[in-house]
């Protein structure tokens, strides 16, 4: 074979492997593709589900992160919080969402930025195992891919769930192809944003009526891996110079106990914490009206008690913790303002 | 290790990749070792069994291979002393020679007997004492006896029915000299838990697998193609068709007494399909990844639904178990000195016909019935088999009067004659598969029999096929799925689809084909949560 | 050879066996013609076909199951 000759050869069998790679490129976006059309989108019902991933829009940095489950992104109002003090504010909360996800997605959000207070409803102590795999879906599906989702999803996995359906969720979503509808087609490759800073407006007024009555506790104590996940949390708060405040929101069920409230006012004297049981002073002092608001009969508030919640716990933050207001950042006043024009919209449907 | 558990595939994936970095020297121990990982999943228990069959056959083989070698060495050797005429005639003359030759080759009939004996004896004992004892426990209750055997708690360790045939007819080819024996025991090894075909065959001949099983093979862009592409068409036989109509089969069967009449059809028409592309679709898995490791294995089916009667449907449905019960069960009985004895005597007492007939047909029923509880330690399995024996006499009793029939009606080359052969196979032989739906012999006659006296086809329009686990989409895609299964074995009659894509088509072509249906076995595969009920049907054999 | 020519001619008719070489392999010989064969060679020839000579190859010609005919007929 002459030189030119072997010359030949190998740049046919470069082109070759070029082609291939190529080829493997075009099938892998081409599954992923359709992929993204299988995966439920969140945008029409259960919102819920788009919360997660809209962390990563917002604009700026976070002086203050709340985590926690419903009783936060549905009962603290961001807009209110940056209205009244200026405070840029996020809420990654999720529906059910548990303590050990709590604090992957605050594990999460610290490799972006590092803010001032962390605010953790404490409620989710309730569940010491993982629940539901609809809700874990939920919390865990929109995060970025990091060592704590990796994680999160880990700790979360009911029986019957496997890693790799979150590393590839067309393996989990693919049966969803004979109940496609338009919305599928329309939130395809991009989303709406449906949060205002992670915080689910609603604004229904339904009053609160007598709630059932609450079962004996079969163990007063929370469950052993739900506290050692809240003992990280307040380790990596430490460590990062962040302040945890340890809240419990003033939702009327499911019912929050004594003991319950004793343990944690124990665990907030041990390590230093500020712990507010909003449900003793709904009433008197953040001037919540169960009549008037709560949208569901006294579990969730609607925006009027949640704009209360807010500012009520934004005065803490500012008097207590010193956070200064964010306001004459130019970026951040432009991207607030419009979270404001939409939450106005809504809020006045 | 399911075929279609994301662990199986990510296995295959790293040995695969494994096999072609590592050097020459470790590429067969390295597919030992992963047969033997394959094998672990399964349960660390069944490893015992498949190592006790494999050090009992290769020391079976050893030995004969070695009596073999020394038996011709001294057999030449007293060829030469009577040359020489050092000895005397009587000792070394041609009868001395052959008396000797003849006493060496009882020894190693006698070594392959033993051999035989121990590797079935295992198979029989896991597979047949519970079988043994039910019966033992039914003729007791018979004979008014309170009495009962326990059953033993043995767990049916996995692909055991088919190493050990693999391992048996290894021995047997070594003592009718097709090969040498294996002297390296782990390669031996190797030959026993090949793992792609550990769970459900092909069957191997040693004589074949061994020649490429032990090559080092080169990384070829062209070999790993290839073997995708089966192991894709099989993915998605098993995963879109099998497993999706799985459901409607089950829940057709679980209620016999709601699905009369003609929904026994349908489980007729809905099994031969599950077991079609189920079977076959795990066989083109098992060969599709010997091949993308560059190693042949036997064809296992060819287009068996095509068959013209139950004869050639048998030659062409789990070929490599029909020609292992020909070879090491058909011929060695029916050609044995008692059968021809036999022959002789009946032909005299019986006549030519009935005589000549006689050895064929005991043999035959032998098969079949070994070949029935082959299948599984049940009552409906065997009756199965004899099913089989019974519709393959007849039709072959019935031969002379074909002949008459074709002589008066022409019908050479006549499609629509040649469609209804094949029909009539396939109504056939999905009629006696309803032995293994059913599962039980009483309740398979009587629900036979319902075809012919409940008329409720009507009622197949009102939306029960809806209750069946399956919805309108399920059978669009059932169909659609069918549909391609047969015209892709349409084209395949005229030799391998990939050849002639290969050759006609560019890599771009192909490669869009294989894009696309690994994207049609992801999304309409029944994979995934709510179809974890699924598992080979051959498994448990 | 006539005489196993006879007795191929009685099992199937319409083979022309001078000239045909895939008796087995083209499937015109099936399992059932060949143990006819067999017992009808042993009674003819008095030889012994065992199991381990049934092998296509030894029955795909009429020249290849004289040959073995012969081969078994030394060894006697």
């Amino acid at each position: 074979m002459s030189e030119t000759e072997v010359k030949q050869k190998k740049d046919k069998k470069i082109a070759r492997v070029a082609l291939v790679l190529a080829l493997l490129v075009a099938s892998g976006l081409l599954i992923y593709a359709v992929d993204l059309l299988l995966r439920p989108k969140y945008m029409g019902t259960v919102t819920e589900g788009a919360l997660t991933a809209e962390y990563y829009e917002a604009e700026g940095r976070h002086q203050v992160l709340f985590v926690g489950d419903c009783e936060v992104y549905e009962n603290f109002s961001t807009v209110q919080l940056w209205r009244e003090y200026g405070i840029n504010s996020f809420i990654r909360g999720g529906a059910q969402q548990l303590v050990w996800q709590s604090y992957y997605l605050l594990e999460d959000a610290l490799r972006y930025e590092t803010p001032d207070v962390v605010v953790f409803n404490v409620l989710s102590l309730m569940y010491n195992e993982p629940q539901n795999e609809a809700y874990n879906r939920m919390a865990l599906d929109g995060m970025r891919w990091s060592a704590s989702k990796w994680n999160a999803i880990k700790a979360s996995m009911c029986e019957g769930e496997s890693m790799i359906d979150y590393i590839f969720p067309l393996l989990r979503y693919h049966s969803r192809w004979n109940e496609l509808t338009s919305e599928d087609f329309k939130y395809w490759f991009t989303k709406d944003t449906v949060s205002f800073n992670g915080y689910y407006l609603r604004t229904e007024i339904m009053p609160a009526g007598a709630m059932p009555p609450a079962k004996p506790l079969a163990d007063p104590n929370f469950g052993g891996y739900a506290m050692a996940y809240l003992d990280l949390m307040t380790e990596l708060c430490q460590e990062k110079g962040i302040k945890l405040v340890l809240i419990k929101s003033p939702s009327l069920y499911p019912h929050w106990y004594e003991e319950w409230d004793a343990q944690m006012v124990e665990y907030a004297k041990a390590h230093g914490l500020l712990y507010i049981n909003m449900l003793d002073i709904a009433e008197s002092e953040i001037g919540i009206d169960y009549n008037v608001d709560t949208y569901d009969g006294g579990l969730h508030m609607n925006v009027t008690g949640a704009e209360k919640c807010a500012s009520y716990l934004g005065r803490i933050l500012v008097e207590k913790y010193g956070v200064v207001s964010a306001r004459g950042d130019e970026k951040l006043e432009a991207y607030w303002a419009e979270v404001e024009k939409r939450y106005d919209e809504a809020k006045n449907g | 290790m399911l075929f279609t558990s994301y662990k199986f595939i990510g296995f295959v994936i790293l040995l695969v990749a494994l096999y072609y970095v590592l050097p020459k020297k470790a590429k067969w121990p390295l597919l030992l070792l992963g047969s033997y990982v394959f094998y672990y999943f399964a349960g660390w228990k069944f490893l015992f069994y498949i190592a006790a069959v494999t050090v009992i056959t290769y020391v079976a083989g050893l030995l004969i291979s070695r009596n073999k070698v020394r038996a011709d060495a001294r057999f030449a050797e007293l060829k030469a002393l009577e040359k020489s005429g050092s000895a005397s005639p009587e000792e070394v003359g041609k009868e001395a020679r052959k008396r000797y030759k003849e006493a060496q080759k009882k020894k190693r009939r006698l070594i392959m007997t033993i051999g035989i004996v121990l590797a079935l004896g295992i198979l029989a004992v896991v597979k047949y004492t519970n079988f043994t004892i039910h019966n033992i426990n039914g003729i007791l209750s018979v004979f008014g006896s309170t009495k009962r055997l326990g059953f033993l708690e043995i767990a049916l360790p996995m692909g055991i029915s088919f190493y050990t045939f693999q391992a048996v007819s290894y021995v047997i080819d070594v003592y009718r000299d097709r090969h040498e024996a294996q002297k390296n025991f782990f390669k031996y090894a190797l030959f026993v838990s090949f793992f792609p075909q550990l769970v459900q065959g092909p069957i191997s001949r040693y004589g074949d697998l061994s020649k490429e099983l032990f090559t080092p093979h080169k990384f070829s862009g062209r070999v790993l193609e290839r073997g995708l592409q089966r192991v894709i068409w099989g993915y998605f036989k098993k995963v879109v068709i099998a497993d999706r109509i799985l459901t409607a089969v089950n829940a057709l069967i679980a209620a016999p007494a709601t699905y009369k009449g003609v929904y026994v059809f349908l489980v007729m028409m809905f099994y031969a399909l599950e077991l079609y592309a189920d079977f076959t679709g795990g066989i083109d898995i098992t060969i599709g990844i010997a091949e993308m490791l560059g190693i042949p294995v036997k064809e296992n089916f060819e287009r068996p639904f095509f068959s013209k009667n139950i004869a050639e449907y048998w030659r062409r449905w789990h070929i490599t178990m029909g020609t292992w019960f020909t070879d090491y069960i058909f011929y060695p009985i029916s050609v044995s000195g008692p059968m021809l004895k036999l022959s002789k005597w009946s032909r005299k007492h019986l006549g030519e016909k009935v005589g000549k007939r006689l050895p064929v047909y005991l043999a035959s029923f032998i098969v079949w019935f070994t070949t029935g509880i082959w299948h599984g330690a049940s009552w409906n399995f065997i009756v199965w088999g004899l099913g089989n024996f019974v519709v393959i006499m007849i039709s072959q009793e019935l031969e002379p009067l074909y002949r008459k029939f074709h002589k008066k009606v022409n019908t050479d080359g006549s499609t629509a004659y040649k469609t209804f052969q094949v029909g009539r196979t396939v109504l056939l032989m999905s009629a006696l598969r309803l032995f293994d739906c059913y599962r039980d012999v009483p309740l398979t006659f009587k629900m036979f029999g319902t075809m012919f006296t409940t008329w409720n086809w009507k009622t197949l329009g009102s939306g029960t096929l809806m209750h069946l686990g399956l919805v309108r989409s399920d059978y669009v895609i059932l169909g659609l799925g069918t549909i391609l299964l047969i015209v892709v074995s349409m084209i395949g009659r005229s030799g391998s689809v990939r050849d002639k894509m290969e050759k006609k088509m560019p890599l771009v072509a192909r490669w869009g084909i294989f894009t696309l249906l690994v994207l049609i076995i992801l999304v309409f595969g029944a994979y995934g949560q709510g179809y974890d009920a699924a598992q080979f049907i051959y498994n448990q054999f | 050879m006539d005489e196993l020519i006879d007795i191929l001619k009685e099992i199937h008719p319409d083979v022309d066996y001078a000239t045909a070489t895939n008796l087995v392999d083209g499937k015109i010989l099936d399992s059932f013609d060949i143990i006819s064969l067999v017992s009808e060679i042993a009674d003819k020839f008095d030889v012994v076909v065992s199991a381990e000579h049934m092998i296509p190859e030894n029955f795909n010609s009429a020249q290849a199951i004289w040959d073995l005919i012969q081969k078994l007929e030394d060894e006697e």
